[in-house]
């Protein structure tokens, strides 16, 4: 007897690909924009912060929802997408890459947001005292002082991504290979009454996010007793 | 130092929560300068501003050759390009490196330079034994050692020392004295050494820039400074003369030193000095009697045959505060109004300045 079906582990596959892609262009994306809420002074800080933090309370399918919209063949994003020559994105997985990285914002955008300021100035100010430019202060002395945060940033944008469902089914629709993913699967399992396949994916899942938790607490745990 | 004969002037003017800050300062190009001052007078401020780390300070402020900020021209050069080596009041480490790694961090980005003595300075500052170790399991004295030492290496032109020694307590606080002293004699570039202690201040600084409520009230050589009569009573306990001597005799019988001066011979308590090395000592204004004639069967080890220079009120209506000439230092006594007229004293007569042996024991 089969536990996954060839379309099951395609499904898993392409989470797995989608979560990954999200959480390293998240990271890429995430961490000058929360260094920057971390540091400015400007008085555009609480309001892009609230922005960020959207997602949070915001159902997905209304996310999904206005995404559709907006990068639709009618949204003013597709619009433009279209006359730049460029293949609209709903129903496509970049269009879920764009989407999950959306939704998945405040995840990553937070944690970092709270290492940056934990590390504070004292240390780069010591560093720039010490002839290391803002770059080499970032990289040689934020950074490394953050990690943990960086860590936590990541894997909770990998686990949210794996179990988005919302988002993914107003935008992504469930086309094999292309945006069907592990939540998608066990939705259209349950509709046909596989409920044991059903349960094979969802215990994928929910070991997924036991093991990403555990991950978060064993490093805090071994970081608290190195210092 | 003939091709940099300016040191530090600044014209700086900035705001920090309720103090507004108004700065002007010249400092001299080499020594030990200390920024002196009551808690609250804006002392760290200014050492940042110095180091660039205040961005709203508006002025001018330029370092022997090298133009460092000119808000008119809209000139500021950062932080990380002033070559500075500053140490922060509570040791500021950084904690995801060794001991070993925090010290060469500002010692690689200056190219180690081959005229800084990495081992020398390590062992001077008895770092050896902690390289590699974490520096979150330092005491607060290494810290503050590791600290020193790593601005240091930094290759820097100028020091920026913030109360290094405020957070720590008796012996260690010695220990790194001791260091600082040693320091002072060898250093080739100027620091600036804030303090609120005006002990660590006399055997430290050779120039004197004294701080009340964000403003300079005072500039000049450290025994000018704390000698004048005209300070504001923010100096109050500080004032006094700060010798500077050679030890020529130690009575072992009775540990004393004998510290010769320009002005006389002073005994003081023996602290592990030898005969013919340099020591300082300060005599406060309030540890002077002044008396007409050398007097015999006082317990005062110490009479110096003094002229009277000037003489000026004190903080309390009761006091008045007596400029003494002992040889070319200049002394200060803190006598009753009372006293003053009972000896006939005037400027231009002679006196003799009792010092208690024991009020010297820094």
């Amino acid at each position: 007897m089969a536990w996954l079906t060839d379309a099951d582990i395609e499904a898993l596959g392409l989470t797995l690909r989608l979560a990954t892609t999200v959480t390293v262009l998240l990271l890429l994306f995430g961490l000058p924009l929360a260094w920057w809420l971390a540091h400015t002074r400007s008085r555009w800080r609480r309001p892009i912060a609230a922005v960020v933090a959207l997602p949070l309370v915001l159902p997905p399918t209304v996310l999904g929802f206005y995404l559709l919209m907006l990068l639709g063949p009618n949204g003013v994003v597709g619009r433009a997408m279209a006359a730049l020559g460029l293949a609209a994105l709903p129903f496509t997985f970049k269009g879920l890459v764009v989407a999950s990285m959306l939704y998945s914002l405040p995840f990553v955008v937070q944690p970092l947001q709270n290492a940056f300021e934990a590390v504070g100035n004292r240390p780069l100010e010591v560093a720039a005292c010490l002839r290391a430019g803002p770059l080499d202060r970032f990289f040689s002395i934020a950074l490394p002082l953050a990690l943990p945060g960086v860590v936590t940033a990541a894997v909770l944008s990998f686990a949210h991504t794996v179990g988005e469902f919302g988002v993914v089914l107003m935008i992504g629709g469930n086309i094999p290979g292309q945006t069907r993913v592990l939540s998608m699967r066990i939705y259209d399992h349950v509709q046909a009454g596989e409920y044991h396949q059903a349960n094979v994916l969802s215990l994928c899942l929910l070991a997924v996010s036991f093991a990403a938790l555990l991950a978060m607490s064993l490093l805090r745990t071994r970081r608290q007793t190195r210092d | 130092m003939t091709d940099s004969p300016h040191g530090l002037e600044a014209k700086l003017a900035w705001r920090r929560g309720a103090l507004a800050f108004d700065i002007d300062l010249r400092l001299p190009p080499q020594g030990i300068t200390a920024l002196f001052g009551p808690s609250g007078a804006g002392k760290s401020s200014c050492l940042r501003a110095i180091a660039g780390l205040e961005r709203d300070a508006s002025g001018r402020m330029s370092f022997g050759s090298q133009l460092w900020q000119d808000s008119l021209h809209r000139v500021f050069v950062p932080t990380h390009r002033r070559r500075l080596g500053y140490v922060f009041q509570e040791p500021s480490l950084f904690t995801h490196r060794s001991v070993a790694g925090n010290l060469d961090f500002g010692y690689r980005r200056a190219g180690r330079p081959a005229h800084l003595d990495r081992e020398g300075l390590i062992d001077r500052f008895g770092l050896r034994p902690l390289l590699p170790r974490r520096v979150d399991h330092l005491s607060g004295g290494e810290r503050q050692r590791v600290a020193m030492v790593q601005a240091l290496l930094s290759d820097p032109a100028l020091l920026l020392f913030d109360e290094p020694l405020s957070a720590l307590d008796g012996a260690a606080r010695g220990d790194l004295m001791a260091c600082l002293e040693s320091l002072h004699a060898t250093l080739r570039v100027p620091m600036i050494y804030v303090s609120h202690n005006v002990d660590e201040v006399a055997r430290l600084a050779d120039h004197l820039v004294l701080m009340e409520a964000g403003h300079v009230v005072a500039q000049g050589s450290l025994q000018d400074t704390l000698t004048r009569l005209d300070l504001p009573p923010a100096l109050g306990e500080a004032v006094g003369a700060v010798i500077d001597g050679q030890v020529v005799d130690v009575d072992a019988q009775d540990q004393l030193v004998a510290l010769e001066f320009a002005g006389g011979r002073l005994w003081l308590p023996y602290r592990h000095e030898s005969v013919g090395q340099r020591l300082r000592c300060r005599i406060g204004a309030r540890d002077v009697v002044l008396t007409k004639a050398p007097q015999e069967g006082t317990s005062a080890l110490n009479q110096l045959p003094c002229r009277i220079i000037a003489v000026a009120d004190a903080d309390h209506p009761s006091q008045l505060l007596v400029q003494l000439d002992a040889g070319g230092n200049t002394l200060l006594a803190r006598i009753t109004r009372r006293s003053w007229y009972a000896l006939a004293l005037a400027p231009g007569s002679t006196a003799w300045a009792q010092v208690k042996a024991v009020a010297l024991g820094l």
